[in-house]
């Protein structure tokens, strides 16, 4: 047998179904009398609903049903629910205002649904939208955080004043302050973090089917975490226990955090399939994906540092206003706060932190997490500041990050805002990235492409996330209103081979293979033989899902544990089979033996007399050999690492072009290291997409102006260089498998790296930072406006 | 998309017949333009008039001229060796439209009866001083483009070929949009014995337009330092997301320059 075990880059076993066109996504799937959904959606950004004429599209060819907000309502149908609760600084709950499935009485971005239209043809059901007219007052819009905080902003709701969700702090501002009143030296930097559309290559999807004899529902969906989804919309939105609801997730085509939240579309055709009697399907177009999926980022923020004399950081202040668009997606308020401030130590060992921020409402798509959420945000800003406190202190920017790391041997480490890194060695990261850059001949890169009119830089990212998430109890408190645990269950069949039954879900990741390998691992079963069973809450005993880079940190753990109940039974059948004790019963290597001895009994042995129990321990021991095990993480996990870009400018036309990069990361033990390659790549990409080339724009009055691939700009093949992807490995302390989780790093580390190698190529021309997308016209006006301080060479 | 009717008439008579007759009717070459419109329900036309069987493709090279009949694609004209051999310009801007899918579906009659004005062909067209030739009359160039998404076509009339005359040397080059990929600047010379002639895609407002300040710079010396010091003019130029009239203006000197250097 190959090896396939923890370390091995085993081929990606789901990859032959998706490559061969044989994946099963939602939009596969037909339900016998099956008819179609399609959701009308406000074209404007603010207005006053006076009234919705469905009755000629009720009546037109095809169609089955209409349905508004008002029937929902009728039907007393909830509003979708936020699964975190943020206080303000003065203790107070966050506004939470309603968010209906259909909207009632006003919309409030464009995209919102107003009307469902459900006909035998998605053609008809389309044709009928069209019949339905809406008479609209328009309202004034809000429609960027500017606008929104501006005095007398118009209002999103209106019993929210001043559009803020919440004002919220972290860390002793007092202390702050006072640090600051004694600094040799403050630096200052305003930035924004812009808005992203995720984009998945699968457009969202959902399947509603009511069981005429059951009355059971069955919601097929495009989620990262179908128990969630059932909980969310079971309890509070269609009131249907869960012994009545299921949920499949089958195959996804991408998540990026866009298919976390519990969206409108879930709702509408599941409740609508009991009222018409028939299974629905809704499948998004994709300019319905830009103007509906959660957005991601819309950050605009001030820090400071303040210095000592030598250097070294002695706090750091910061003000964020966050955007959430115009209602509260799923966990959209915890990604500013709790997945952000709590971030801003970095990797350094700044002593005192504060952070304030005001979360607001605008007339713009909800926004919540996106690949890296919060932390992305966080390490924006953070390493953004390092490199422009070197430049205003002329120093050199490792040499800036060298003085102020937090040194390997200070772990565990507690930082000023709540959380405390277990392992870690910036240092060593930090060093491999550097050589396998060759950051030292630089200058020489440089001055060669000058030579051919191009501006060379190189930029330098130190970064560190939170992942894992999370230990319910922490979250519990910092008002997350579910548990953060994962299961995992292990059925070992009469004949020794596993299914594995994971709350996790995968829409990407590979879980079927890594998963298989840690199975494969520890009780020894070759990976062919291990089925990996997810996305169905029919079949998985419960499950939290994946976001967070959790899957492996958190779900891998309940496998481990389940895992070693089995063994733990087995031992027990092993010693009444071979009549030994059990504590003289070793497992290794699929078999279990007599410590000393060579009488051993295989895995497969094993099972098969758990499940023809004739000889067997039956007294004290039931048949059968499955367990369950639930993995509640004692803390998060900290990947950290270090990026390093190369860019060139071209000085005509001021054209970025990525040449190199190295990403460097610490993500704990690795399991498959092809499989964190490309997670590492993926992410880099969506990185250097951030940084380049993708922008959410809405006009003035609150119409998306990037609202096709035509405006939007996704990172294309030659966008994206080759990039060099090794590992550096602490391992996590707190976890059975040690592992920290790959699939963020990417997009978190990577953008500061960019926009550092950007201000670098353009270091002539005064300029200490660019925002995001560093756009081809952004870097050409720095050209033109400055002055090159080297232009008479 | 909407229902529509769709028909493939055999000879351009009976095209032109049925678009005279309908004005809600409306002729479909490659379709890589119209049905995205159609697919979005931008347009709801009554009868799709699909000209792929009227016989409209081929390439005919003269001594002094290059024909490329209206239906043919993208793919063919980069590909042909004989475009190459008379207008490097034209072959190389065929080869630059849009993506490998779209170079054998699209269609030159097409790209230039839209008249997008970010689309490649009418700098070739303009820049060249083509002769379009319909099913009713010869077009000069000069004469065709008559605006954004406008020419001087009729209701009936269909374009049958393109007929460029060959330059000593030609050139194209564009500037992507970094999201679409098509032009937000394509400039495209020829340099002809009487004189030289520069048309710009992609940034004006009015769509594709002559660079005659350059076209005098060039003709007095076809070099690409000619024209590094003409200014464009930002008036009349498209701004956008992605690059300002400004900006706009700017790159029609660099991606003139450049299109000057590959001129072959």
């Amino acid at each position: 047998m190959p090896f396939e075990g923890i370390g091995a880059s085993v081929r990606r076993k789901e990859d032959v179904r998706f490559l061969s066109g044989h994946g099963n996504y939602t939009d596969d799937i037909n339900r016998p009398g099956q008819v179609h959904a399609f959701i009308k959606r406000a074209d404007r950004p603010h207005a006053a609903i006076n009234g919705i004429d469905t009755a000629a599209a009720a009546k037109a060819p095809g169609v089955v049903a209409v349905f508004t907000g008002a029937d929902m309502a009728a039907d007393n149908v909830g509003g979708l629910p936020c699964g975190w609760q943020i206080h303000n600084k003065d203790g107070s709950p966050m506004a939470e205002p309603p968010h209906p499935v259909l909207a009632i009485g006003k919309v409030r971005h464009v995209g919102d649904p107003v009307a469902v239209v459900i006909a035998e043809t998605r053609q008809a059901a389309k044709d009928a939208a069209e019949l339905i007219t809406i008479d609209y007052t328009d309202l004034p819009s809000a429609a960027t955080l500017k606008d929104a905080v501006a005095p007398n902003a118009p209002r999103v709701h209106d019993e929210v004043a001043g559009n803020v969700c919440y004002d919220w702090h972290i860390g002793d501002k007092a202390m702050v302050d006072a640090a600051f009143a004694k600094a040799t030296k403050v630096v200052k930097l305003d930035l924004t973090n812009n808005r992203l559309i995720p984009n998945a290559m699968e457009p969202r999807a959902a399947i509603g089917e009511w069981d005429t004899s059951s009355g059971d529902y069955t919601l097929y969906t495009t989620s990262q975490n179908p128990h969630v989804i059932r909980l969310l919309m079971g309890a509070f939105v269609l009131h249907i226990p869960e012994n009545k609801l299921r949920v499949v997730a089958p195959d996804v085509g991408g998540g990026f955090g866009s298919k976390i939240y519990h969206y409108a579309e879930e709702a509408i055709v599941t409740w609508a399939s009991a009222k018409v009697r028939r299974p629905i399907k809704w499948t998004a177009e994709r300019n319905e994906s830009f103007m509906s999926d959660a957005h991601g980022r819309d950050h605009v923020s001030t820090a400071e540092m303040a210095l000592d004399t030598d250097g070294n950081f002695l706090a750091l202040r910061i003000s964020t206003l966050a955007n959430m668009g115009a209602y509260l997606s799923t966990f959209a308020p915890c990604i500013p706060t709790y997945l952000y401030a709590t971030l801003l130590a970095g990797v350094y060992k700044t002593p005192l932190i504060y952070c304030e921020v005001k979360a607001v409402f605008t007339n713009t798509v909800p926004v919540d997490a996106y690949r890296g959420a919060g932390r992305p945000e966080a390490t924006f800003l953070v390493e953004r500041l390092v490199d422009v406190i070197a430049h205003d202190t002329g120093k050199d920017r490792i040499a800036v990050r060298r003085q102020n790391f937090i040194p390997a041997d200070a772990f565990p480490y507690q930082t000023p805002v709540a959380l405390q890194y277990d392992s870690g060695n910036y240092q060593a990261t930090l060093d491999a990235a550097l050589k396998a850059a060759d950051y030292a001949g630089f200058e020489a890169r440089r001055t060669a492409a000058k030579a051919r009119g191009k501006l060379r830089g190189i930029g330098v990212s130190t970064y560190i996330e939170a992942c894992g998430i999370a230990p319910s109890a922490v979250v519990g408190s910092l008002g997350a209103r579910a548990g953060l645990y994962e299961c995992a269950n292990i059925r070992v069949h009469p004949t020794g081979s596993v299914t594995v039954f994971t709350g996790s879900h995968s829409h990407g990741q590979g879980h079927e293979t890594t998963f298989a390998q840690l199975v494969s691992a520890q009780l020894g079963v070759p990976i062919e033989q291990v089925e990996v069973v997810h996305g169905d809450t029919g079949k998985i005993p419960f499950g939290m899902g994946t976001y967070g880079s959790r899957s492996l940190a958190v779900g891998g753990s309940a496998m481990v544990k389940a895992m070693d109940k089995v063994i733990a039974k087995g031992k027990k059948i092993a010693a009444h089979l071979m009549e030994a004790s059990v504590d003289d019963i070793e497992f290794a290597d699929g078999k279990f033996t007599v410590a000393g001895t060579d009488k051993s009994k295989a895995l497969a042995e094993i099972s098969l007399a758990a499940y023809v129990p004739h000889n067997y321990p039956i007294e004290e021991l039931e048949p059968g050999l499955e367990e369950t095990a639930f993995y509640d993480p004692k803390n998060f996990t900290f990947p950290a690492g270090c990026h390093v870009c190369e860019v060139e400018v071209d000085m005509d036309t001021g054209v970025p072009e990525v040449v190199s990069f190295v990403a460097v990361d610490d993500v704990g033990r690795v399991i498959n290291p092809m499989i964190v390659e490309g997670q590492v790549q993926g992410g880099v990409a969506q990185g250097v997409g951030q940084a380049l080339l993708e922008n959410a724009v809405y006009d003035a009055q609150g119409q998306l102006l990037s609202g096709s691939f035509m405006d939007y700009t996704m990172p294309r093949a030659d966008n994206v260089p080759n990039i060099k992807v090794a590992t550096e490995v602490t391992l996590c302390t707190h976890n059975p498998l040690g592992v920290k989780g790959c699939g963020e790093v990417g997009a978190i580390g990577s953008p500061p790296a960019v926009i550092g190698a950007i201000v670098d190529a353009l270091r002539d021309y005064g300029v200490r930072h660019i925002n995001m997308p560093a756009t081809p016209g952004k870097l050409w006006s720095i050209i033109q406006s400055g002055r090159p301080a080297m232009a008479a060479e | 998309m909407y229902d529509f009717s769709y028909q493939q008439p055999a000879n351009l008579a009976d095209a032109a017949k049925v678009l005279l007759g309908d004005p809600e009717a409306k002729a479909l070459a490659g379709g890589m333009t119209y049905i995205p419109v159609l697919k979005q329900r931008l347009a709801k036309p009554s009868v799709i008039v699909d000209l792929v069987k009227l016989g409209l493709t081929g390439i005919t090279v003269g001594a002094n001229s290059v024909t490329v009949g209206a239906m043919t694609t993208h793919a063919t004209v980069a590909k042909s060796a004989a475009v190459a051999g008379k207008i490097r310009g034209l072959a190389a801007l065929a080869g630059m439209i849009g993506d490998e899918a779209v170079r054998h579906r699209g269609t030159i009659g097409g790209s230039i009866a839209n008249n997008d004005p970010a689309a490649d062909y009418p700098a070739a067209a303009l820049a060249l001083g083509a002769t379009i030739k319909t099913n009713k009359r010869s077009i000069k160039a000069d004469d065709f483009f008559t605006g954004m998404f406008s020419t001087s076509l009729e209701q009936d009339e269909i374009i049958t070929a393109v007929e460029f005359p060959v330059p000593e040397k030609s050139g194209y080059e564009k500037f992507r949009n970094p999201a679409s990929r098509y032009a937000i600047v394509g400039v495209f010379v020829a340099k002809f014995p009487a004189g030289v002639r520069v048309a710009v895609t992609g940034a004006g407002q009015g769509g594709v337009f002559r660079q005659t300040a350059m076209e005098q710079a060039l003709s007095a010396n076809f070099a690409a330092d000619a024209v590094a010091n003409i200014k464009t003019p930002a008036d009349g130029l498209n701004g956008d997301i992605h690059a300002s009239a400004e900006y706009r203006a700017h790159l029609v000197g660099v991606i003139a320059k450049r299109a000057v250097a590959k001129a072959a």
